[in-house]
């Protein structure tokens, strides 16, 4: 093969203490010279590792105990530290996940561009600077000029991380390694970022190993599949036939865990509304202090009017910064709205005194995004579920012995409920949270992104206990999430916000058929691999 | 459980432990090997250590013995360290955990009371707390506890800070508990490890505050304090310089073991050696 | 320039908290046993009641509490600070006679504490778990848990009265007529034991929130960022971790201003050296309560200032404080 990366036979050793003994155990894979192979898996796979290795950038204790790394045929492990940062930066370019920290912040982005000529090169500062602009065009870097002396946290997410692939690319590198380089990005950022970094290999002919978990992302952008699961390589193939015709079983059920693009048919639409809003704004006011006018005012949610259906799910599709979540907390008056009304039967949720929505507290109910910050890491998991009835005055036994009962109901061995939360999984403790507001007997249950922290196969068993919840117990859901794939998965009606308004609201059908809005159409487009149908159902029933 | 294991497996806290425990048994110890009153004549004045066995540790400019003096002024010291360290944090959490959970002007005000007390210098104020309320050992030890509170205070407010919009505090809100319940049952919990471990660092301050307090003869004159004994040991310097020098040992050794004890209690708690490093705020 | 704005509105900020601690200060002196009448008194080797009466009105303590703090903050703000007893002149000029002795000693014991704090700081995180990083890390423990008063009363056995290479005590060779350049060096020769002995617990402090901050920036994401460009440990260190360690230092150096005073108060009655911290303990002592509170203010006033300082510092270092972030 005409290998640029050649990975052979490989194995990572983890420090004693660590979960298993090997990051790596036995991973062969190679990389070409212009072409894209992507490393996809869930967490705990080992992908991140191996772009690690191949940096040679693992944490202490983290170290190869066998095979090579063979880069245009030199074996990267025995390389000594003197040489290999010869090679970092100038052969292999490196870009990461989290573009808020990945940037000094005390450094101006030209700076930062700068270093790696800096390091590498003799030239002088005035070419430096010419090519660190010349650099910010070519990633389409808005006002180049203005970002070479910005600091990073004058930069939006994407921005950043166009300094950061600027930078990885400044010295034309022949391999460059993205490790998970859109997650932390917007959906329409998302889709920007990925065809700038596939117009740019294709241009410079470089060879990429693009780390990922999301099929989506690699049916955008891959051209082979290297499919991992606990540090092992399952799979490995040309897109079209990992992505299509998946061999390995564990391939299989993953990609058949990725929500399509397609909405499923729903009913009972034209059910009356069990909560309906009018006119809700909230706005913030930040700074200032003392001095008025000084004070930078955001206008979260911007006169929201919508109405859930007894019995169904509206979702809210939205990206950051669009009000989505602020919303959420205004329904459950975590916050306190600034005008309109929430009506939930004939109670106006947003006219109760803090004391007074105590007291209805058990009509609508919520779950919470982070599995790990929203259980108390000091209490029981049983305790947790039973904690709400007592708050209402029920007995601790009853309580109890509700919450075993919502144990099993959520799909948790109720022999379980004297553990502590760290001794549960992502997935099970989002099941804990849901039995918690379950707890309540709530009309209205208000899930804020419940599966955006999961793993692709864990969020597929979620939506799907949801789903069945619903059907069994005839919830009310208002579903907060970003992802459209799983917005139309779940939710039989969705309201798409931005900037703290509704900009479109439908039938999931309709919304996916037809956007009305130029926005809901950007968003649409930009769901990475939404050409791709995962395991080829049948045609759309658009 | 793990917490236990991380910290006996800790060289430096478990020697901490030890040099605690060892003055905590000097300090129980010294009533029973030193009945008599450790401020009264023990013999000739100005005994070298080892000379005499009878004051196996001498004796100072005024006959009295060093041993003795060493012994109560353990108890002395781990006693005012202990309730000046109580009070302090006691009040921090309360202020701290008030101004966090609520935010807003709640939160300005007391953070300016804080700010108020922590641009005096809290040595200087405890001064003028012992000129205006006198020196004996009770009002020292309330003095003591008063100036140190604003960085326990600081502290929780932190933790506070953070927690209130954890999405577990949040959880409780929706299912309708009172602030009172969340603040007491919820959050305090949470944020309580640092502000433990913080404790440490309070007590070695009040221990050290005290001696300096004692060394400049503004504290209780008739407890057997170890600064006393140094302040006293200061007109034999040139000579008979043990005098000073055996009491500031002692001092040492007792402010080396609390802290010790502080950073394998952060190190045990937080094992990524992450916490907060302490912060001292002492002469 | 919004560094500077946002300084002062921190600065204007403070005015309040001032204020709040002269009020309860001031409040709290009237509880003392004692008024400057009879401290004056005490002076002049007693004296009749009318005379003490006559004082009082003289110095309008006769007057409701209320009415005594509102004189007193209007004093203030003309900085007149009232008449010491003990030394029978102007607070204001007692203070100011003091004062240089003070900032001389905190000046040189800070830049000793913070300079060396941030080389051995770095220097144990470079090499964490190794000799290097025991061995000033167990110093810093040390140091920390010293009494200050008695390392000043051990060095001075040390290296005034065995070895008899510094001066045990004094800020100059009272006498000796010394000027210019040899009065200079004198002085420095004096305040060698004192810098130390106040330094070495700041030093202790300062090396320790160094070393954290250095191996948590190390560990951050940026750092590898770097890394991945090719730069070497040292430029590393140099272009990305050092600034970004020095910022939670910046800040304890604001924090620990007072605590600093606080420590020249003894450190200056080992070292019998002639500053505010020496006055302020011969005031507790001879009741001058007025001098005590004057030095109170000061005190708040300086530490203000290095507070202003290190906002302007930290805003120089920090590109996003300017931002409000």
């Amino acid at each position: 093969m005409s290998g640029l990366l050649s990975i052979e036979n490989l194995s990572v050793r983890l420090p004693p203490g660590a979960d298993r003994s090997h990051a790596l155990t036995g991973v062969s894979l190679a990389v070409a010279k212009n072409e894209i192979l992507c490393v996809v898996g869930e967490s705990g796979s080992g992908k991140s590792v191996l772009a690690n290795t191949v940096m040679r950038l693992l944490p202490p204790g983290v170290r190869p105990d066998a095979g090579a790394v063979l880069f245009r045929g030199r074996d990267l492990v025995g390389v000594p530290e003197a040489e290999m940062r010869r090679l970092r930066g100038r052969e292999i370019g490196m870009i990461f996940q989290e573009p808020m920290t990945a940037l000094n912040p005390l450094r101006r982005a030209g700076d930062q561009i700068a270093e790696t000529f800096r390091i590498h090169t003799t030239l002088r500062a005035r070419e430096i600077r010419e090519k660190a602009l010349a650099l910010l065009a070519e990633v389409r870097m808005p006002d180049p000029v203005a970002a070479l002396r910005a600091y990073p946290h004058e930069l939006s997410g994407g921005q950043r991380q166009r300094v950061m692939i600027a930078m990885a690319l400044a010295l034309e590198p022949a391999l460059l390694i993205a490790d998970e380089p859109t997650t932390a990005l917007d959906v329409t950022t998302q889709g920007r970022i990925l065809a700038l970094i596939r117009e740019i290999q294709a241009r410079r002919g470089m060879g990429v190993l693009f780390i990922t978990h999301d099929f989506g992302v690699v049916a955008e952008i891959a051209d082979r599949v290297a499919v991992m699961q606990s540090g092992r390589l399952v799979e490995e193939g040309p897109a079209d036939a990992v992505l299509n015709r998946p061999r390995a079983p564990y391939t299989r059920a993953l990609i058949a865990a990725v929500p399509p693009l397609l909405p499923r048919a729903r009913s009972g639409t034209a059910a009356p509304a069990i909560l309906t809003l009018e006119g809700v704004s909230k706005t913030y006011r930040k700074g200032g202090g003392l001095i008025p006018g000084r004070a930078r005012v955001t206008h979260a949610v911007r006169q929201v009017s919508l109405s859930l259906p007894r019995g169904t799910t509206l979702g809210i599709v939205g990206e950051s910064g669009s009000g989505k979540s602020t919303l959420a907390r205004c329904i459950v008056r975590l916050l306190d709205p600034d005008t309109g009304s929430i009506r939930l039967g004939d109670t106006d949720l947003a006219a109760l005194s803090r004391r007074a929505m105590r007291g209805q507290a058990g009509r609508v109910q919520m779950v919470f995004q982070d599995p790990f910050a929203s259980l108390n890491p000091r209490r029981r998991a049983g305790e947790l579920v039973a904690q709400g009835p007592m708050l209402q005055g029920v007995s601790r036994r009853d309580a109890l012995a509700k919450a075993r009962e919502l144990f099993g109901l959520v799909g948790l061995d109720p022999a379980a409920m004297d553990r502590l939360p760290h001794e549960f999984s992502g997935g099970q403790r989002q099941r804990i949270g849901l039995a918690r507001a379950l707890a309540m007997e709530p009309e209205v249950l208000v899930a804020d992104e419940p599966v955006s922290a999961l793993d692709v196969s864990v969020q597929a068993q979620v939506l799907a206990l949801l789903d069945s919840l619903r059907d069994r117990l005839g919830l009310s859901m208002l579903f907060i999430t970003h992802d459209l794939r799983v917005a139309g998965q779940i939710c039989d009606r969705i309201a798409v916000m931005k900037d703290g308004a509704v900009v479109e609201a439908g039938p999931t059908a309709e919304v996916f058929a037809a956007p009305q809005a130029a926005y809901t159409r950007a968003l649409l487009d930009a769901v990475p691999g939404r050409a791709w149908i995962p395991g080829r159902p049948h045609v759309p029933a658009a | 459980m793990a917490a236990v294991t991380r910290y006996l497996r800790n060289p430096a806290a478990l020697l901490g432990a030890v040099l605690l425990l060892l003055v905590v048994a000097v300090a129980l110890a010294a009533p029973v090997l030193f009945p008599k009153d450790p401020l009264g004549l023990a013999g000739r004045p100005l005994q070298w250590p080892f000379a005499n066995p009878k004051v196996w540790l001498g004796t100072d400019a005024s006959g009295r013995d060093i041993a003795a003096q060493i012994f109560h002024g353990a108890r002395v010291s781990l006693l005012i360290g202990l309730v000046a360290t109580v009070i302090a944090i006691a009040i921090g959490i309360a202020v701290g955990a008030v101004a966090g959970f609520y935010g807003g002007i709640v939160d300005d005000l007391l953070m300016r009371v804080t700010e108020a007390f922590q641009t005096l210098p809290n040595f200087l104020l405890l001064l003028v707390l012992v000129a205006v309320f006198g020196s004996d050992i009770t009002t020292v030890t309330v003095a003591i506890g008063l100036v140190s509170w604003p960085a326990p205070a600081r502290l929780t407010r932190a933790e506070f800070l953070t927690l209130r919009n954890r999405e577990f505090v949040q959880a409780c809100r929706v299912l309708g508990m009172g602030d009172a319940r969340i603040i007491a049952r919820e959050i305090l919990p949470n944020a309580l490890p640092p502000v433990i471990v913080y404790a440490s660092v309070v007590m070695a301050v009040a221990i050290l505050l005290e001696s300096a307090l004692a060394f400049l003869n503004l504290s209780d004159p008739n407890v057997a304090s170890w600064g006393n004994l140094i302040g006293a040991g200061r007109g034999v310097l040139r000579t008979q310089w043990y005098v000073s020098a055996i009491p500031g040992v002692a001092i040492l050794v007792t402010v080396l073991a609390v802290s010790l004890v502080g950073q394998g209690l952060n190190d045990a708690l937080n094992p990524r050696l992450r916490g907060p490093a302490p912060v001292k705020a002492a002469p | 320039m919004t560094i500077l704005l946002l300084a002062l509105r921190r600065l204007a900020a403070s005015v309040p908290t001032l204020l709040v601690i002269l009020a309860g200060l001031f409040l709290l002196l009237q509880l003392a046993p004692g008024d400057t009448v009879d401290a004056l008194m005490a002076q002049m080797g007693g004296g009749d009641p009318a005379t003490a009466d006559e004082l009082r009105r003289y110095y309008g303590l006769d007057l409701p509490a209320a009415a005594q703090l509102a004189r007193y903050l209007g004093r203030l703000v003309q900085l007149d600070l009232g008449q010491s007893a003990i030394y029978g002149k102007p607070v204001a000029t007692v203070i100011a006679e003091r004062l240089p002795v003070t900032l001389l000693l905190m000046g040189a014991s800070l830049s000793l504490a913070f300079l060396g704090g941030i080389v051995l700081g770095v220097l144990a995180a470079r090499r964490i778990g190794q000799w290097p990083d025991t061995l000033i890390s167990t110093f810093g423990l040390m140091f920390y848990a010293t009494p200050s008063f008695w390392f000043g009363l051990m060095g001075i056995v040390l290296f005034a009265i065995h070895l008899g290479w510094l001066p045990a005590g004094g800020f100059e060779e009272v006498g000796a007529g010394y000027a210019g350049l040899t009065r200079i060096l004198d002085i420095a020769r004096h305040l060698v034991l004192p810098t130390l002995t106040l330094a070495l617990v700041f030093l202790a402090t300062y090396l320790r929130i160094m070393r954290a901050s250095m191996l948590e920036v190390m560990s951050l994401d940026y750092v590898r960022t770097a890394r991945a460009k090719g730069l070497g440990e040292t430029g590393v260190i140099v272009h990305h971790a050092l600034r970004n360690a020095l910022l939670p230092m910046v800040t304890l150096v604001g924090l620990q201003a007072g605590t600093m005073l606080g420590g020249s108060v003894v450190v200056e009655s080992v070292f019998a050296l002639p500053g505010l911290g020496r006055l302020a303990y011969e005031s507790v002592v001879q009741r001058d309560l007025n001098t005590l509170l004057g030095i109170v203010f000061v005190s708040a006033l300086l530490v203000i200032t290095v507070n202003f300082v290190v906002d302007l510092i930290y805003g120089r270092l920090d590109p996003r404080i300017a931002a409000g972030r």
